[in-house]
């Protein structure tokens, strides 16, 4: 239980702050309300797993904006937090940075390690269109670059480099009054990547060494402008020969109270890590808007 | 579940989406749910308002014949909801030459259009309807 007090600390930290600051704030941003996403685990904008075409916050074409964020997700025996943070220039552009720390909270006294982690540099540019108004929807390519911060296990079991860059190309629709009259989010990403449990178990391995394409798809449906109800499904390369990598999806529900703040929770289901099977568990992400 | 069968459900899920996305059985449902016209002349009179308070577009209204203003739009988003209404209005893109209308100002637009829509106890349903419409109108009004 130290890891609840060590990051809730933070987590109550922030939401205190967003909360006394509201009413001295600006208004984060033009865009109408979450269709800047809210922020995965790598740090970019989209769902929790699946980096989508919309960038981070709320600019406009003629407004800066960002977000920070904190999230966790337990699942049976790891728990993995992040905190990150992006910035979006004039819509056009987004640069972001994250830091994952999975603590491996069975596997720790096994291997002499308490936890695994890498910092995660994203910048994402949108191409083309918008998400509300253009017919073909939204198109954004983005980079992930990553860096291990300690490389001992992932050598160990065999991966390849502590470093590795992830390219994505994303397109995201929004479809007006499209199921039940509400409106519908549908994201479609395509990966290149090397990376072994997304860069946690390092990239490339003795089974693959190669890029692999890999397609990741969300949609969500807004109940009404604050509440959307979703899931993802996020197709992983299977690269390590000492135990197989699954692919990750989730469902989620997402609380957009005003621009400023959102609140995730979602049902994960990140199947086989490391040897250690059906890893399921719960989602928890609140972001603050600027 | 396997992998392959999440996949389906996802591509079934996707392709219901777009069984659904086809207009509502009444041509004038829309119409009705907004109010009639009287409706929409009181939900336009409020975006009015918010307009002129909105830092972000109100000079671009500054020399509008108000009265105007408020018949035509009010005609439009009848029209366009399907009531029995014709706008007299010029053309969008007349309207907008030279404005240079930008993305951050439709946005404000749009936004200041919803909270008038849920002010004047609109539908979820109804707003997103209008919406779905409205965007339509985006590349006529913007960057002209």
């Amino acid at each position: 239980m130290t890891h609840c007090s060590n990051h809730g600390a933070p987590v109550l930290a922030l939401v205190a702050g967003l909360t006394l600051a509201t009413p001295a704030l600006a208004d984060p941003g033009s865009r109408l309300w979450a269709t800047g996403g809210v922020t995965t685990i790598e740090g970019s904008a989209g769902g929790g797993l699946v980096p989508w075409a919309l960038l981070a916050g709320y600019a406009s074409d003629q407004e800066w904006g960002g977000t920070v964020t904190l999230s966790r997700a337990e699942v049976d025996d790891f728990t993995l937090n992040v905190t990150g943070a992006a910035l979006n220039w004039h819509n056009r552009v987004e640069v972001s940075i994250a830091r994952q720390t999975l603590d491996l909270d069975t596997l720790g006294a096994t291997l002499g390690e308490d936890e695994l982690s890498q910092d995660i540099f994203g910048i994402k540019a949108r191409l083309f269109g918008d998400v509300l108004y253009s017919d073909y929807g939204q198109w954004s390519l983005g980079l992930q670059h990553k860096r291990q911060r300690d490389f001992d296990i992932p050598e160990a079991i065999g991966a390849d480099d502590d470093q590795g860059t992830d390219v994505y190309l994303s397109g995201s629709k929004l479809f007006f009054a499209a199921v039940a009259d509400r409106n519908l989010l549908v994201n479609a990403t395509v990966r290149g990547t090397r990376a072994n449990q997304g860069g946690l178990l390092g990239f490339g391995g003795d089974r693959n060494d190669s890029y692999k394409a890999m397609l990741e798809t969300s949609v969500g449906l807004f109940l009404n402008r604050s509440w959307i109800a979703g899931a993802e499904y996020r197709h992983k390369p299977d690269n390590l020969g000492f135990a197989t990598e699954d692919d990750w999806w989730d469902a989620f529900v997402a609380w957009v109270p005003d621009r400023r703040v959102s609140v995730t929770a979602a049902w994960t289901d990140l199947g086989d890590i490391a040897g250690l099977e059906d890893q399921r568990g719960l989602y928890l992400s609140l972001q603050g808007s600027f | 579940m396997t992998t392959l069968l999440r996949v389906s459900v996802l591509i079934s899920v996707m392709a219901l989406v777009a069984g659904c996305a086809t207009p509502g059985p009444s041509e004038d449902s829309l119409y009705q749910d907004l109010g009639k016209r009287a409706g929409i002349a009181e939900m336009v009179e409020d975006l009015m308002y918010r307009i002129v308070e909105d830092d972000r577009i109100a000079f671009q209204f500054k020399d509008i014949d108000v009265v105007q203003f408020h018949t035509n739009l009010t005609d439009q988003l009848c029209e366009l909801s399907g009531g029995p209404c014709t706008y007299t209005g010029r053309p969008m893109t007349d309207v907008h030459d030279g404005m240079n209308v930008t993305e951050t100002q439709f946005n404000a637009l749009a936004e200041q259009l919803v909270l008038a829509m849920e002010d004047n106890g609109i539908s979820t349903s109804a707003q997103n309807r209008l919406l779905e419409r409205l965007v339509e109108l985006h590349p006529q009004i913007t960057h002209r």
